[in-house]
């Protein structure tokens, strides 16, 4: 079967006003999701993923420009025609109307905050349908039930006349799913929807957004610095430092053939349950302060394979192989050949080995 | 086994919280354990399961409702007198969770962290205390001109240094850290863990470890204490935890663990726990030896059952 892109970014500069300047926040950002599949961004804080796709849902704050670039949305209207809008170019007003909540939802990190105390969770969910699809309430109040059902809360005739404090926290994630899945949108983006919930949640809410993915054919795309969050879910991986995405390509090939030396910082860093080295691997030096221009690399005053190129040039995305990317001079075809570090071939390794 | 010398020994804390007069909050309730000079000693639970107010309680930040707390032969809980409580300053330090939150904006970075200096006389002169907090800058990855500056000139990774900075300049013998690294990036955690075991390595602190992330527990941590609904329901050294899980809970919170290796992930089974559903009461249990180290909390009935459930 094809696969259907439904959201791309092209070029996407994002820029804020601060008094200390202006920071290039998000800097060229090139971005594919299809139809159906899992996309995980990864990256530090402040390295513009959650900037980014915040950008798509139309969340622009007030200090905040898109300098440049698009971001294209398509879909099939009521009338079977294939529709094509660019989000970038909208007033927010539009988007809010007619894209946000309908097409493309989110879930946020922290539910128990971003849910309104003061009104009740049915009404929340319905709030949506009612402006999306002008159903009546008791129609909405029929689909927001099932909803609750579908995202495994038990008792939602008692629970819909609930508000938000009345329930645990992985509860109320449950509700902020539901919230997202109420118009039946084609984009569900998940900003660390787990960081703030206990492990054994966790999984459950994982497994929740796959099933749910699964049988309304949705496009999800997950903000997360925890890669063991992409490991399970993820379909294709996109690694982002200082604004640009540094790496991409589909789990396997990011996990077990990491070719761009941030990425092999972010995975020996990591400690898994084998890890007995008595130091861990750690990225030297600190993320990169976007207010100065880059020049270069981003990543070439913390990187130890650095070359020179990489002080004055930026890298451009080198194919490697699949659908992996790269962005770093190392694989250019005239660069000396570097290895990944000895300690995560070994681990990698192990992790091939332990699962055959 | 050579002895070892027990730096912090805790028998039977309660902490209770008293909400109104019918309804009191069992934060902590009846727990017992031992830690070791220059060990570290992981305690790991969903949140809610009481053990920031372990930690918290025996640091005196809250007022124990019950129970003993040794450290280093001297019992610190209850009424203490000056001496004992001048001890227990100089001696016991934490680090907090949220290293934003946890210094004072408007104080600079030489004062927050010459505090405990200055309350405690640690000094001859204006240069001995600079000197002091130098070093200890230095230790902790940061540069001498560091110290004039404020708090929120800082990034996070640097600032939780700040926080360790603060609570080894005592040269403590026990440190307490609650969460110290959740709210760090991944790049910068591994930095913060690395800088606390080259400072365990040289000063021979003794950790606390509080946290819910178990790969990070299970790297750092000699010993662990598994804590739910206030109860320690099973310790033991890492190793005896991580191949031998006998209680139900540890069981399910093992098999939550998200490895970053997406085919081993895949193939993942959680294990789900209701203590309810499984008919299990906390307070009924009494503490089961399997091995000198590795202890459960469980009835006589539940402890054969589990036990013969790993045999098979």
């Amino acid at each position: 079967m094809e696969r259907e892109r439904v959201l791309s970014i092209r070029d996407l500069e994002i820029s804020f006003d601060t008094v200390h300047g202006k920071a290039a926040a998000i800097r060229g950002m090139r971005f594919d999701l299809y139809r159906g599949e899992t996309v995980a961004i990864v990256g530090e804080s402040g390295s513009g993923k959650s900037v980014t796709m915040k950008a798509v849902m139309g969340i622009i704050s007030n200090n905040q420009h898109i300098d440049h670039g698009s971001i294209r949305y398509s879909w099939w209207d009521e009338k079977g025609q294939k529709r094509t809008v660019d989000i970038a170019k909208m007033s927010e007003r539009d988007v809010r109307s007619k894209i946000c909540g309908r097409h493309i939802s989110m879930v946020f990190q922290d539910s128990m905050t971003s849910l309104n105390p003061t009104v009740t969770i049915g009404n929340q969910i319905i709030e949506g349908m009612l402006e999306h699809y002008k159903l009546s309430r008791e129609e909405a109040k029929g689909r927001a039930i099932k909803l609750l059902e579908d995202v495994g809360i038990k008792n939602p005739e008692k629970r819909f006349k609930q508000y938000p404090h009345q329930l645990s926290g992985g509860m109320c994630q449950r509700v902020g799913i539901a919230i997202a899945l109420a118009c039946d949108p084609d984009v569900l983006i998940c900003d660390e929807p787990t960081t703030a919930l206990d492990v054994t949640i966790q999984l459950k809410i994982l497994n929740l957004i796959k099933k749910l993915q699964k049988e309304k054919q949705i496009s999800v795309v997950y903000i997360t610095h925890d890669l063991g969050v992409v490991a399970k879910v993820a379909d294709y991986v996109c690694v982002m430092y200082a604004g640009r995405i540094i790496e991409k390509g589909s789990v396997e090939e990011i996990f077990y053939d990491p070719r761009h030396p941030y990425t092999w910082g972010l995975l020996s860093s990591m400690p898994d349950l084998t890890t007995d080295s008595p130091r861990l691997f750690a990225i030297p030096g600190e993320p990169v302060n976007l207010l100065h221009e880059i020049k270069g690399d981003a990543f070439a005053p913390r990187n130890p394979y650095a070359l020179k190129i990489d002080f004055e040039q930026a890298p451009p995305m080198f194919h490697v192989g699949g659908k992996h990317r790269a962005a770093s001079w190392l694989c250019h075809p005239n660069a000396e050949k570097v290895q990944m570090p000895e300690s995560l071939r070994i681990k990698i390794d192990r992790m091939l080995k332990g699962v055959s | 086994m050579e002895e070892r010398e027990v730096i912090l020994e805790v028998k039977h804390l309660k902490q209770y919280f008293k909400i109104n007069r019918k309804f009191t909050v069992k934060g902590v309730d009846d727990i017992s354990f031992k830690i070791y000079r220059g060990e570290t000693y992981g305690l790991v639970g969903e949140s809610g399961s009481g053990k920031t107010t372990t930690g918290r309680s025996i640091i005196r930040l809250y007022d124990a409702t019950d129970g003993e707390v040794i450290f280093n032969g001297r019992k610190i809980s209850g009424p203490i007198d000056k001496a004992t409580r001048d001890y227990l300053c100089m001696n016991m330090q934490m680090i907090f969770q949220n290293p934003m939150s946890c210094l004072n904006p408007r104080k600079k970075v030489m004062d927050i962290i010459g505090e405990g200096l200055d309350a405690h006389h640690s000094y001859k002169n204006k240069e001995e205390r600079e000197e002091k907090i130098y070093t200890i800058l230095e230790k902790v990855g940061l540069a001498r001109e560091h110290a004039t500056r404020f708090p929120h000139q800082f990034s996070g990774g640097q600032r939780q240094r700040i926080g360790i900075a603060r609570a080894l300049v005592m040269l403590p013998k026990l440190v307490i850290a609650d969460e110290c690294i959740s709210a760090l990036d991944v790049s910068i955690q591994a930095q913060v863990v690395n800088l606390m075991r080259d400072l365990q390595d040289e000063l021979g602190i003794t950790y606390l470890f509080i946290a819910h992330d178990l790969s990070m527990v299970k790297y750092i941590s000699d010993r662990l204490g598994i804590m739910h609904l206030g109860h320690i329901v099973e310790t033991g050294t890492t190793d005896e935890i991580f191949a031998n899980p006998v209680h139900p809970y540890t069981q399910s919170l093992l098999s939550a663990i998200l490895e970053p290796n997406p085919k081993a992930a895949a193939a993942k089974i959680p294990v789900f726990y209701d203590p309810r559903e499984l008919g299990i009461d906390y307070t009924k249990g009494t503490i089961h030896v399997l091995s000198e180290t590795h202890q459960v909390l469980a009835t006589d009935e539940e402890f054969d059952k589990w036990r013969n459930f790993i045999k098979n």
